[in-house]
Order: structure tokens, then sequence, then C-alpha cells
């Protein structure tokens, strides 16, 4: 939500903002760059018993323990495919904390001009599952990218989409 | 003037002194005659006085300086310390904490007048003889000068403070007449170190610097490695052999800043021989330098107590022995930096590990390396506990208020008891200590409570009229433990479990299943208390549960033995240090943990045909004790490695004095490791405590057994 206010306020001023493209099953999201601590390569995560399954496990990120989740698993997709590919995105949440996600592929950094993201309602009916991760669509050079909602990946929550899906 | 930046070290004086008050006032109720305890309170009213004035905390001075009024009078012999004086004093002690406690808060000490405190101790002082109502008034006055210039005239000078009340062993005497017939001055120098000094070692030692490079100190007052410790006060006194005037002695160490003043001259041998021989022949001998003559007088007079120590040679007679108690040599440190300077010191044993499966790894098994990399780990393991050291305190500073809590507990309840407590000086790691005390006080008033009976049943019981009760704090091994007990009623299990019933914690069905031990153990459920009324002292409803979960949020556990009628036992057993531990790394699965190392009690191997089944539930009969078995790999959702014929290897977990026997796969071996949180998210599995790195920059997670039983 603050992430949408945010965009908002900048939105007026025309400000441009980073994003990292990522690729998350077919579909190109953006990641605010500001959001991102680091990008690692897939390295062997550590299990941790008993705890929800999108929690993929734990890493070693400069001797800190940085639980990793499968946004693929919390949008309700197939389990994650590792190729040489795959990254660990470390996310910084706003309360400090270190969080992985797993993508499937980085592709580039794309500067966008706030004016040129459409932000996405929730209740989008077209969107299915995937519509409570994304905040908003970007355009740029006749392409379209979805702006992911950081707030929601991380949140402790799993798709509701998913759970009604899967009964 | 900002005092502000004084204001933590104020309030940890103030809190020493307080505890120093408490605890001597306690002692004089038991030995009213105790002068060393009078000096001592009467010191440290002093010191808070004069603390709580530079800091403008004026109330609080008031009432300390009252408080130092009466004990003047009572050094000076002019009131007899008694019971109802020492309730007053307490009293004011809790006020003083009062103005502390407002100070710690909101920087002010508030503005409770005490009035009636005040006029209490005024009270005690004028329920005297008319003749003190103007002498109390000189009396902290003249201690004040006492110590910063010494030229009071008291009989018993002490000899750090003057130099002309120096004695001087054979040897000295005999250096320093021959000095003077080589025509050398001997000059007495006393050397006066402003109060404000922080550092007055330090300012000792510029002192002896400077003088050695004019001159010879044959004799200090009190002996160099007392200067060295800050043992003294704010002066101290030297004799010295040396080609130059006292003046330029002086300005010597008047350049020495921080020295308030320096007295300087001519060190009179024969005035010292008089007064140090006295009523012992003359000394005919002492000018020919005969040294075997001399032994003989000095052993005779006041001085001998001190003989053995060469230099310093006695203060004078009557006078106790340097009266301040021994001032450590401490550094003040914010604890803080020490969790920064244990965190690098965990970084450094991860890269230490690191090193040593790196080299396993590339192979590089040439003796050197090996020998350095041995070197550089028994270099960290030492840096380890060194900084783990210092960041242990020991728990006596949490155990010095239970005494008086005891005392006043006497009076509300009405019983008669007596605190018996052990091993003050156990050291634990100083959060530890910190969170300790609200449990082992809530145990204590339990005991005091619910524990000890009212004198009436203890005579029927046959018991001593004085319930005790006990604390005894022991290091165990990796583990520090507290037992806090009564000879009193004990628990009555049986009520326990009616209580639980009635309270729904547990049905009647299961309560008749329960052991006797497991219904005691219903004690610490959420909810509980049995005082049949709920008093001031314990029993609100919160209890035991929260001293349990106080307790296991400390990675400790607390367990109780207890016989109807004889009495309680709580035990808490806690672990030494936090951060880094010994634990046995094994594998399951293909998955490595760590196992605390003070949880194991074993290490066994198990054939599958060893295994019975009680209750559906596997266990195996280990040297007598029928052990359920666990699984790991079924804890922990993996697949063992093994096949079901092979032998099993099972490490036992103890807790309290339960055993439970975990199955792993293969054993790793014992390694030192840092115990990291595992953060959000994944922290919510109970069976994980946290986790560590490995050398290989592999993760590794931290069982908690305990949570397994």
């Amino acid at each position: 939500m603050n992430e949408i206010k945010e965009i908002k306020e900048k939105a007026d001023k025309g400000e441009l903002i980073q994003y990292i493209v990522i690729k998350i099953d077919d579909e190109q999201y953006g990641i605010n760059i500001k959001f991102i601590d680091n990008i690692v390569r897939m390295q062997q995560i550590t299990r941790v018993p008993k705890v929800d399954a999108f929690l993929k496990g734990v890493i070693n990120i400069r001797g800190e323990i940085v639980p990793v989740m499968s946004v693929r698993m919390k949008m309700g997709l197939s389990e994650d495919v590792i190729t040489g590919a795959s990254r660990i995105i470390i996310l910084k949440t706003e309360a400090g904390d270190l969080v992985g996600i797993i993508v499937d592929q980085v592709n580039q950094v794309l500067t966008l001009n706030e004016k040129d993201i459409e932000k996405v309602r929730y209740d989008d009916k077209k969107g299915q599952g995937k519509v409570s991760y994304v905040s908003g669509v970007g355009h740029y050079d006749g392409g379209l990218v979805s702006i992911l909602d950081l707030d929601a990946v991380v949140s402790e929550k799993e798709s509701k989409e998913k759970a009604s899906n899967a009964s | 003037m900002d005092v502000s930046q004084y204001l933590s070290v104020f309030l940890d004086e103030a809190k020493e002194h307080l505890q120093s008050l408490n605890d001597n006032i306690m002692v004089l109720e038991q030995d009213p005659e105790n002068e060393d305890c009078i000096n001592e309170i009467f010191r440290s009213a002093h010191s808070m006085k004069g603390m709580a004035g530079t800091m403008g905390y004026t109330r609080m001075q008031n009432l300390t300086h009252d408080m130092e009024d009466v004990f003047s009078d009572v050094r000076a012999g002019k009131i007899k310390i008694k019971s109802e004086m020492i309730d007053v004093l307490l009293q004011c002690l809790d006020a003083i904490q009062g103005y502390v406690d407002n100070i710690t808060e909101n920087q002010d000490e508030g503005t409770e007048e005490h009035q009636n405190i005040i006029k209490a101790l005024a009270d005690i002082r004028s329920g005297n003889s008319g003749a003190t109502a103007a002498a109390p008034e000189a009396a902290p006055e003249a201690s004040e000068p006492a110590e910063s210039t010494s030229q009071t005239a008291e009989p018993g000078t002490d000899p750090a403070s003057d130099y002309r009340a120096i004695k001087l062993d054979s040897s000295a005497r005999t250096t320093l007449e021959e000095a003077k017939a080589q025509g050398k001055n001997v000059l007495g120098v006393t050397v006066h170190i402003q109060e404000s000094c922080i550092l007055k070692a330090a300012r000792g030692f510029l002192v002896f610097k400077g003088i050695e490079e004019v001159g010879e100190i044959v004799v200090s007052e009190p002996n160099t490695q007392d200067i060295e410790d800050e043992k003294f006060d704010f002066s101290f006194s030297l004799v010295i052999i040396t080609d130059e005037s006292k003046e330029k002695i002086a300005e010597i160490v008047k350049a020495v800043s921080e020295v308030a003043g320096c007295e300087c001259g001519e060190f009179d041998l024969e005035a010292e021989k008089a007064a140090s021989e006295e009523s012992a022949e003359p000394a005919s001998a002492a000018a020919t330098t005969a040294p075997a003559a001399v032994p003989t007088p000095e052993a005779a007079p006041s001085p001998a107590p001190a003989a053995g120590k060469a230099p310093a040679a006695g203060p004078a007679g009557g006078k106790k022995p340097l009266g301040k108690p021994v001032v450590n040599r401490t550094v003040r440190v914010d604890i803080e930096k020490l969790d920064v300077l244990m965190n690098l010191v965990s970084e450094l044993i991860i890269a230490k590990n690191s090193l040593i499966s790196a080299a396993n790894t590339s192979g590089v098994s040439n003796g050197n390396v090996n020998e350095q990399i041995e070197y550089l780990e028994s270099v960290t393991t030492n840096l380890h506990e060194s900084v783990m050291k210092v960041r242990m305190v020991p728990i006596e500073s949490v155990l010095q208020k239970f005494p008086r809590m005891i005392r006043d507990l006497n009076k509300t309840l009405g019983k008669k008891m007596e605190l018996t407590m052990t091993g003050e000086d156990t050291e634990m790691d100083r959060t530890v200590v910190d969170e300790i005390g609200d449990p082992l006080m809530h145990l204590i008033r339990n005991s005091a409570d619910h524990g000890i009976e009212s004198a009436d049943i203890r005579a029927q019981r046959g018991k001593p009229e004085v319930g005790q009760i006990f604390l005894h704090a022991f290091q165990d091994g990796n583990s520090v433990v507290i037992e806090v007990g009564d000879d009193g009623n004990g628990i009555d299990a049986e009520a326990v479990k009616n209580k639980a019933i009635e309270k729904g914690i547990v049905t009647p069905e299961q309560a008749a299943l329960l052991t006797e031990k497991q219904c005691v153990e219903l004690l610490f459920h959420p909810g509980f208390s049995t005082a049949k009324q709920v008093s001031e002292i314990s029993g609100r409803g919160v209890g035991l549960d929260v001293v349990k979960s106080k307790v296991e949020s400390l990675s400790g556990e607390v367990s109780v033995n207890t016989k109807l009628g004889s009495g309680s036992t709580w035990i808490i057993r806690l672990p030494l240090t936090l951060a880094i531990i010994q634990a046995l790394m094994v594998i399951v699965g293909e998955e490595k943990y760590a196992i605390p190392l003070d949880s194991i009690q074993s290490i066994e191997d198990v054939s599958p045909s060893d295994l019975k089944l009680v209750e559906n539930k596997e266990v195996i009969n280990l040297r007598g004790s029928v052990t359920p078995i666990v699984r790991l790999n079924e804890v922990l959702d993996t697949e063992s490695s093994k096949s079901p014929d092979d032998d099993m290897v099972v490490v036992i977990a103890r807790k309290g004095d339960q055993q439970i026997g975990l199955v792993i796969d293969e054993l790793m071996g014992q390694q030192e490791i840092v115990i990291k949180p595992l953060g959000k998210y994944t922290n919510k599995c109970k069976l994980i405590s946290g986790a560590t790195i490995l050398g290989d920059g592999e993760i590794a997670l931290i069982l908690d057994t305990n949570s397994i039983f």
C-alpha cells in the first residue's frame, strides 16, 4: 500500500525510477531497485522443517541467515525449475529484514517515468491469482512490465486465489 | 554546568552505594557494634551526598546528609544502633532509591521531600544527650578536608596522606641513613590527587616516573602495587633519596596533571625512628647502621601486623588497616560495545572454521599450515572465552536485594524466615543476569508466601521456628544452576491437580493419568495460581508460568523437586553463554543439524532388535531406564539414508531428569558454533532454535531438543 502511495506521489512529479526486470514463469515483472539489497546466483538452500511450503529455506548472505521464498509457489504457479539463469533477489523490507525471492531470470534494468505506470486495481478479475502481487503495469518501448507489489510478495500470507484454485 | 554526561556514572555509583548501604545496614542489625560497617555506611552516605550535590539533586543531598549526620554521631559513639533506627534507615534508603529511580527515568529527582524520614533521622540524633547538637555539623565537614588536604589533627594520621606518619622498616632506614651520610637529600613527599581524577593509578605512575628521573623512591605508602591497582584514596606519600631540592621535587610532582597538591619536606629520620620505636629501647645501634639490632624493636610495636609487607609499614597505631575496601581496577563499558565485539569474534570463528575446511578440501595438508591453523584455533578459542568473560558478571548484583526482601516479608507475612545464599560469585552473561532477577524474586516470594508455614504449624510439625529459604547458585559444566528452595510445606500434588481440573486446564480423565511429578508441573501452566487468596506477595495469577517462559527465553529450563511437608526446591538451569556454544554436528537424511552439547547425555549405538514397543511407541532400555526413541528424520520430514536393519546411532538428550533418544543417521563431530537467529518467516518452527554457518559457508540448523520432549 505504501508503495502505491509513494508511486502516486512520485507520478505527480513525473519522477524517474529504476526497475530490475525479472522473469517469473512467462511474465516479466519489475522490482523497484531501491528495495533490492543484492542479487545472487542460485545456491544451496537449507531447508527449514515445518514451515509454509513457499518458504524454501535459508541461505547465508555475508554471514547473515536470510530466508528464501518461492514467488512461484506463492502465486500458485508450478514448482521452480532451477536453471543456470535462476537467481535469488535479496529484498530489504521496510523493517530492515532481508528476504530472498527466487526468480527464473533477471533481464535488464529499466528506467520508467512514473507517468508511464498504470495503476492496476486489486479486484481486477482478469488478473486471476496473480493480480494481488502486482501494483501496476509499466509501458516501455512498446512492451509491458508488471510492477511487483513487494509488500504483498513478502507478506506471510499465501495467495488466497491459490487456496481457492486448489479446492 | 552540564552534568548530563556524568549521569550514567552517577546512577551506577549511586546504585552501588545504595547496595552497599543496604548490605551494611543489614549487617549492622545483627551486629550493632561493627565499626567497619559503620565507617563504610558513613563513607557511602558521604559519597552519595557529594555526588547528589554535584549533580544538583538537592533533595537527595539533604536526605543523605541527614543520614550521614546520624552515622557521624554513631561513629563518634554518641548514638548506639537500635533496631528502630534500622527501620528508619531502611526507609531512608528506600527514599533515596526512589530518587535514583526517578532520576533514571526522567533525570529529575522528583519533588518528594521525605520530611517524615528527615524528622525521624533528626529524632534519632536528638534522642541523645544534648551535647551532640552542634557536633554533627562539624563532623562531616571535617571529613572532607581530611580527604583533600590531610591536615587533620587526628592523632593516628594515615601515612598515605602525610609522609610524616610513614613508618620505615629496617632495610629502608638503613638505605636512607646511608644516603644521608653521603650528603644526599632524604625527602618526604605527599601527593594529593584531585578527587575528580578518573585514572588515579596513571597519575601515580606519572609522579613515580617523574621522581625516578631525579632520585630514588625508597618507600611509598601505600605500596607501589596498591597504587598501581588504585587501592588508595586520593593521597599517597613517598620517601625519596635525591640530589635535588625539595622545591624542585614539588615542582616535578605538580607538573603532573590532576595533582591537587603536594607537600614536600625533609624526611626526619630521627623523629620517625622515635615514633616507630616508641616504648622500645632507644636505638643506639641505629646510627651505626647495624641491621641486626633494628629488627628486634621493629617487631614489637604497633606496626607489627604490616611487617610482612616491606614498604607498607602499616598505618599508625590503633587505627584499623586502610579502611577502604579494595577498589577494583575497572572500566565501565557500554554493553552494546561488547555486543559488537562479540559479533566480531563470532565472525572470526566462522572465518576460522572456513579456513579449516578450505585447507582440508584443497588438500593443503602441509604440516606448517596445520600448525598455524591449530594456533589460530587456540587463539580464537581464547579470544572468545575472554570476550565472554568480559560479559560475565557475578550473579551477586541481583541476589543482593533478596536479604532485604526477606526481612521485609518477615514483617508483612508475620512469619519468621531466614535466607541463606551461596554462590553469589557465580558468573553469568550480563544479559542473563539482567533478566533473571525477576524470576528469582518470584520464586523466593513464592517460597516465603506459600512454602514456609506459619509458626504454629511449624511447631506442630516439629520444625525449627525460623523457616529456612535458600538460594544456591553454582556452575555445572556449561550451565549455571540456581536452586531456590525452602524447608516449608512442599507442594500438594493433589491440591494442584484438583485446582487444575477446576480451572479447566486438564480434564478429570487426563488428571487421573498424571503422575505426581506431572501434577506439580501443572503449576507452570499459564493462569495457574494456587494461593487460596490473592496476597500482596504472590499469587496474582501471573506466576510460575512467567518464570518458566522467562527462563526458557534465556534458553534455560526450570524444574521443581518437592516433598509434601518438608519443602520444595526450584531448579533453574541456564546456559553460560548465549551466542557461541559447543555443539554436536549430526547428519539426518541429507541435512546437517547441530545439537547443543549441554543437552546431550550420551551417544549410543542401538541395534534395531533392542527396540521395544510401549503404548505403541518405540523405546529402548538404556542401562535400566526406559528411554523413548524419536526418529529425527520423521520429526524433520526428511528421508533417512539408513536402512531399517542397520544399527542406529542414538543421541541421548536430556531435559531436566527426563531423557529421550534421538535417532540420527551419522555423527560429524563436535564443533564450536555461532548461533544466528533464523529471522522472520522461518522462526515459527519450534524444533529449530537458530542456525549456524559452517566452515564451508553452508548453513546448519540448530535443533532445540527441549521441544521434542
